[in-house]
């Protein structure tokens, strides 16, 4: 009897071998992931159920309160409708323009690697350091786009201290910053599509923008569906810019989700708010990415 | 139906060495040319720059008695087959069939006929809705030849198309492709490495060597008087079996080694210079027999052999080279056997060995070749 079970356990054991093993390999990113992303996650839910005191610690349960709060407040909604606004200016011209870029640079032509690394080259420069250079290019008296419409004699313009301005000035700079990095993942893409399908289009007397319509786009969706979503979230999640440039202002009109959640937790000492902001931020990008598989999915050709 | 010509064509991708130079050729309207030669031959970049994909370094190329070495791929009215087929990986078998006759702005009604006729000579009715990753290696060669055909362009350019296909299919798309240009009249130009394909396809075959020429003529004729020792052993499986021999003026003969001379018929004697290189085909090594004259054979030590079922290859060693024989039928030969063979003299080739030319071919092809007024 003892001799069956003592069996069986060693057979447990060794049945599990496998799963162990690969537990193993796992561990790092368990760790990681667990304290980065899962903790993280987790106690921003169980914080937006509460009010908190100054140390950032729930003090009162108020359950769907901080919510309903949120949806009745008119900073928040702003901030909504800010940020998608922000994220239909960024992403489609940002990928457009990034499209057009690598299309370009995707030709055979001396001396193309020169303009392939300068296309790219937004890439290696950091949110911050752009975000300097782009507050002197704004800057009303002394910015170079101010004293450039001042050559045609047009009037000036209050890049990041109009309302009207701000928002569209935060988008030009967020969409120059990551263009380097759509450029490279579409052009890398323009580069895996065969050379012969070109050829035998080229023999059948296919015009450039017929072999654009009917072969690169439909050839190029995968990295087209890849980088739209990678910057759509990106685009939802923008801060660095907003800090640097406008801080959120004027008159609330760049105040993004995310600078919000920001300001609530870490100005106001708002966590409970700011908690069920970062949630609501969550479902939203959620949705739009299912939406986006679920639209997208027919779309695209894989190969 | 259209001829074409190259006068004295050359490719250069540097400006200093040509990877090609000075073809000349006519293909003539109808007729299935063949480029064969090895992997870097410059046959590629030959068809490419028919189709017009390359650009031509110099000479023209006419085609229908127009030159256009100027003119775009599409305005020359060609269709073209490619190594990977090329197909379009989003688009049905149908929309792939179609693409061409899409741009030319053939109307729907003309489309759906001529892609229903190209997909039932092929074979391809069932699968037209499928898209090329659902298809087999060989549906998908059909698919690529279908595209092709249903331009109904004059010329059809193929580069290499059978050698993604296992040997079986290839031998059957062989034949089948022959038919359809025969049934068509295109006139085919056809590139490969696999001397196999050149000699069943061709009605001429060009063999190409290094960018150049070696010989422009019919499948059997290249077989039987090769041009020189290039294509002697390039045609042929197994090929040609080629040694340097020395001349003898004394004794009247040509010495391979020590066991192997060649005696020069007396009107032949200005073959025997200092050094010349001698050929023969491995189905003209004879086995010698009892009554055959003592100073004809010669005695071989058998280094490999293989039977085929229908015919015998063995392999001995001569001058450090192999030579191989073919017989027909089982032969029952052991590694380490000694043979006596005997070779007549009327089979041998001689090449001249500094300029690598045919001096003589041999005279004696065998019946292999039959008059019509042979079968009743």
């Amino acid at each position: 009897m003892t001799a069956i079970t003592k069996h069986r356990k060693i057979s447990n054991w060794k049945r599990s071998s496998n799963a162990r093993t690969a537990l193993l390999y796992l561990l790092p990113s368990i760790i990681l992931f667990t304290v980065f992303v899962f903790y993280p996650m987790f106690r921003t839910i169980y914080l937006s159920f509460f009010l908190t005191d100054q140390e950032g610690e729930a003090a009162i349960f108020v359950g769907l309160e901080n919510y309903a709060y949120l949806l009745e407040s008119d900073a928040f909604l702003n901030s909504i409708k800010a940020t998608f606004l922000f994220v239909l200016y960024t992403v489609p011209t940002g990928i457009i323009i990034a499209l057009i870029l690598a299309l370009l640079a995707n030709e055979k032509l001396k001396g193309i690697g020169f303009f392939r690394t300068i296309y790219a080259s937004t890439m290696g420069v950091s949110v911050a350091a752009s975000s300097v250079v782009w507050l002197f290019l704004f800057h009303p008296s002394v910015g170079m786009f101010n004293k450039f419409l001042n050559i045609f004699n047009l009037p000036q313009i209050e890049w990041l201290l109009d309302p009207t301005w701000a928002l569209f000035s935060v988008s030009l700079s967020t969409i120059w910053l990551n263009t380097g990095f759509s450029f490279l993942i579409i052009l890398g893409g323009l580069q895996n599509i065969d050379e012969y399908l070109y050829e035998s289009a080229r023999i059948d007397g296919a015009s450039y923008w017929y072999r654009l319509k009917r072969i690169t786009i439909p050839m190029l969706s995968p990295t087209l569906f890849f980088i739209i979503t990678i910057s759509l979230i990106n685009a939802f999640q923008t801060f660095g810019q907003i800090d640097i440039l406008t801080k959120g202002g004027p008159s609330q009109s760049t105040n993004l989700i995310v600078y919000s959640i920001y300001r609530e937790a870490f100005i106001n000492y708002q966590f409970g708010t700011a908690s069920a902001q970062a949630v609501f931020l969550f479902i939203c990008i959620l949705i739009v990415t299912i939406l986006q598989f679920k639209l997208g999915e027919k779309k695209v050709h894989y190969q | 139906m259209k001829r074409v010509e190259l006068i004295g064509i050359s490719k250069s991708y540097d400006k200093q060495s040509n990877v090609i130079s000075n073809i000349n050729v006519t293909i003539e309207p109808g007729e299935f040319f063949v480029l064969v030669g090895p992997s870097g031959c410059g046959k590629s970049t030959m068809l490419r720059m028919i189709a017009g994909l390359e650009d031509i370094t110099d000479g023209v190329l006419k085609i229908g008695d127009i030159e256009v070495n100027d003119l775009p791929p599409s305005k020359r009215d060609l269709s073209m087959v490619f190594q990977n087929y090329a197909l379009y990986p989003h688009l049905s078998v149908e929309e792939n069939i179609q693409f061409g006759l899409h741009v030319k702005k053939v109307d729907k009604k003309e489309r759906a006929k001529r892609t229903t006729e190209v997909a039932e000579m092929l074979g391809l009715t069932d699968y037209l809705k499928r898209k090329p990753r659902e298809l087999s290696g060989g549906q998908r060669q059909r698919v690529a030849l279908a595209r092709a055909i249903v331009t109904e362009a004059p010329i059809c350019l193929m580069d290499e198309p059978l050698s993604n296909l296992d040997a079986k299919l290839r031998a059957h798309m062989r034949s089948e492709i022959r038919q359809i240009q025969r049934r068509l009249g295109i006139t085919m130009i056809y590139v490969t490495h696999d001397q196999i394909e050149a000699m069943t396809m061709g009605d001429r075959i060009m063999i190409l060597h290094e960018g150049s020429i070696q010989q422009i003529g019919k499948p059997i004729d290249i077989y039987n008087n090769p041009a020189n020792p290039f294509v002697a052993t390039f045609i042929g499986s197994p090929p040609m079996n080629l040694a340097t021999g020395v001349g003898d003026k004394i004794t009247s003969t040509i010495r391979l080694s020590d066991s192997m001379v060649i005696p020069i018929p007396l009107e032949d004697a200005h073959y025997l210079t200092e050094q010349v290189i001698v050929g023969i085909r491995p189905e003209h090594i004879k086995a010698a027999t009892k009554v055959s004259a003592e100073k004809d054979k010669f005695v071989v030590e058998v280094s490999n052999v293989e039977i085929l079922g229908n015919e015998t290859i063995f392999t001995f060693i001569l001058n450090d080279a192999p030579w191989q024989v073919k017989w027909s039928g089982q032969w029952q030969i052991e590694i380490g056997d000694k043979i006596p063979l005997m070779m007549n003299y009327a089979s041998f080739c001689f090449f001249n060995s500094e300029t690598k030319e045919i001096i003589k071919t041999p005279s004696d092809v065998e019946n292999h070749v039959f008059g019509k007024e042979v079968f009743v």
